[in-house]
């Protein structure tokens, strides 16, 4: 905090006013909701509503297309954020070392963070159309039975193959920035103690991204949570058989379309603690980060 | 010296290969969309652009669609940069202004207040969006442009930016300011604002992209399709052009897919130094 302040008795709260203002109608009050919520069960025409403790969360949580969605969303986050890390890695470190077309190579590379993960669905979705699509006609071209609107592992494919090509560039812009914040002498210290490239990447180069990778993971993990949404509904929207819905989508589908309030609002609070687990996660490794 | 070059080789190869993978989907989607859709049907993508642009993008900038055929491209056009400017300087006014309190003032509730604004970074619209709707639904705020911004702006992203740049700011200045006698709000307005510019612009352009590319809370808050915003209007008629009709419009759904990543494109592209140095520091 600042050593020197102002001292009023009102006048700071004018300032957090509109800010607090929007947080209590708009967060508190539907995170409340959905907590409050979480606990009932309403009929069928939403007329009446009886307090049911922790059924909603038994009933949703321990059902199988929960936990079917449940083990689709880790295996679909840990991929999605492995594989655009690394390619993400790999392209920021040798975009690093060029020297002509640097900044060509930069802007083309990461230009694609301004494409909405729904428009980059519908891109995909295209190109894997049965119709017209490239991709399928290839892929089916070279042997592989490809059918993604059946077939639960092309259906994966599919989403994650977007979901990373979308992430890739986010990474990319950070793991730049890490590398051209390591200073010039620690690489030059490097070229002289040791002479292979690769070594000196997993040596040296590696271990001071630590900090950028770790805070990556988790912003990656959250994307692979919450802003696939739109990617999963502009594609697969879960099928085949539920095969691709994430968490997410689930209390989307749950609630919009099944009306199940009760049950998707369960599911908003554990997504919360999952969250909030998650964000726990990431505060222990800032802390860490802070005394590198 | 030949190792050298082999390994510079490499490296540029891996490089634009990583650059077409990036590239190459949306320039086949930007070509095909200059195509007749019959040469869409009979030949598939398109790798280069054909001569159907002005007919496309004419037709879906000015020729009604939707399934109520009640919707304009340019309508859409509109609406995505009322969320995506509404959004980025709404969200810059108000998250100023609350760092700022919580920066400079000594008050009794900063720390509870400030514990309450942190709680939104913990929990995105997504895990609450069922209730956030209802809530809506009962202030009467469906299908408005109100509706639709401020519940986005509840999350405090903005906030632990300025925060953490205000706090960068050398205290002398509030002393030297106070010693002119300047009041809080002068401080604010002649001297932190100007100063914070550059974080300002930088903001800025994050959130508009962020605005601009929102999907499920628009998708839930819109009923009417004169509200739709590009990112959510062109799934409906994506449906409605892939699947509908006898001859399926796809040169439409790709000139509409263009449509939707441009504005944001353009935005990163030209302002890409603030853009790339607020996405760092913001993140942080």
């Amino acid at each position: 905090m600042k050593r020197v302040q102002f001292e009023h008795s009102s006048i700071p709260y004018l300032f957090v006013a509109p800010q607090i203002a929007i947080i209590v109608i708009f967060f508190l009050w539907p995170a409340a909701q959905a907590i409050y919520q979480s606990f009932l069960l309403e009929d069928a025409f939403g007329l009446s509503s009886q307090f049911v403790w922790f059924r909603n969360y038994s009933d949703t949580i321990l059902s199988t297309s929960w936990l079917q969605s449940a083990g689709f969303t880790a295996i679909f986050s840990l991929l999605v954020t492995f594989l655009s890390l690394s390619l993400a890695l790999l392209l920021a470190v040798k975009a690093n070392e060029v020297i002509r077309g640097a900044s060509t190579y930069k802007t083309t590379l990461m230009w694609a963070y301004a494409i909405a993960p729904p428009v980059a669905g519908l891109m995909g979705n295209l190109m894997f159309n049965p119709l017209i699509g490239d991709l399928y006609k290839f892929f089916n071209a070279i042997g592989w039975d490809f059918n993604h609107k059946l077939d639960a592992f092309d259906a994966s494919f599919v989403v994650i193959l977007i979901s990373v090509w979308k992430q890739v560039s986010v990474n990319f812009i950070f793991f730049l920035s890490g590398l051209q914040g390591i200073p010039k002498a620690v690489n030059e210290a490097s070229m002289m103690d040791c002479r292979s490239p690769t070594r000196r990447f997993w040596t040296i180069t590696f271990p001071l991204l630590a900090p950028t990778t770790f805070f990556l993971m988790v912003i990656n993990i959250t994307y692979a949570f919450f802003e696939t949404f739109g990617i999963i509904d502009t594609t697969t929207q879960g099928a085949p058989g539920g095969a691709t819905t994430t968490l997410v989508f689930k209390v989307y589908q749950d609630g919009f379309r099944g009306a199940d309030l009760g049950g998707s609002s369960a599911q908003s609070v554990v997504l919360m603690i999952l969250v909030l687990i998650l964000t726990v996660v990431q505060f222990r490794y800032i802390e860490r980060k802070v005394h590198y | 010296m030949k190792n050298w070059n082999w390994r510079l080789i490499s490296t540029h190869a891996i490089l634009i290969v990583g650059v077409l993978f990036m590239s190459l989907p949306v320039w086949v989607a930007f070509a095909t969309s200059t195509h007749a859709p019959e040469t869409i049907l009979r030949d598939g993508l398109q790798f280069l652009p054909g001569s159907h642009f002005f007919t496309t993008y004419n037709e879906v900038l000015f020729v009604e669609g939707g399934v109520m055929k009640s919707v304009l491209g340019t309508t859409m056009l509109k609406n995505s940069l009322i969320l995506g400017l509404g959004f980025a300087i709404g969200k810059v006014i108000i998250s100023m202004l609350a760092a700022y309190a919580i920066v400079y003032f000594r008050f009794r509730l900063a720390t509870p207040l400030f514990c309450v604004i942190f709680l939104t970074l913990l929990l995105p619209l997504e895990v609450r969006i069922i209730p956030s709707y209802e809530v809506l639904a009962k202030l009467g705020m469906l299908d408005t442009h109100v509706g639709l911004i401020v519940p986005l702006i509840a999350s405090a992203t903005g906030t632990f930016f300025f925060r953490q740049f205000f706090r960068s700011v050398p205290d002398e200045l509030l002393e030297a300011a106070r010693l002119d006698g300047a009041t809080a709000w002068g401080f604010f307005i002649d001297i932190l604002v100007p100063l914070s510019k550059t974080m300002i612009a930088a903001i800025l352009i994050i959130m508009f992209v962020v605005g601009w590319n929102q999907y499920l809370w628009p998708l839930i808050m819109t009923t009417k399709e004169e509200n739709y915003t590009l990112v959510i209007g062109i799934k409906q008629i994506y449906q409605i052009l892939a699947e509908g009709g006898e001859l399926p419009q796809y040169q439409k759904a790709f000139a509409l897919t263009i449509l939707a990543t441009l504005p944001p494109v353009l935005v990163v592209l030209i302002f890409q130094n603030w853009f790339v140095k607020g996405l760092v520091e913001s993140e942080k």
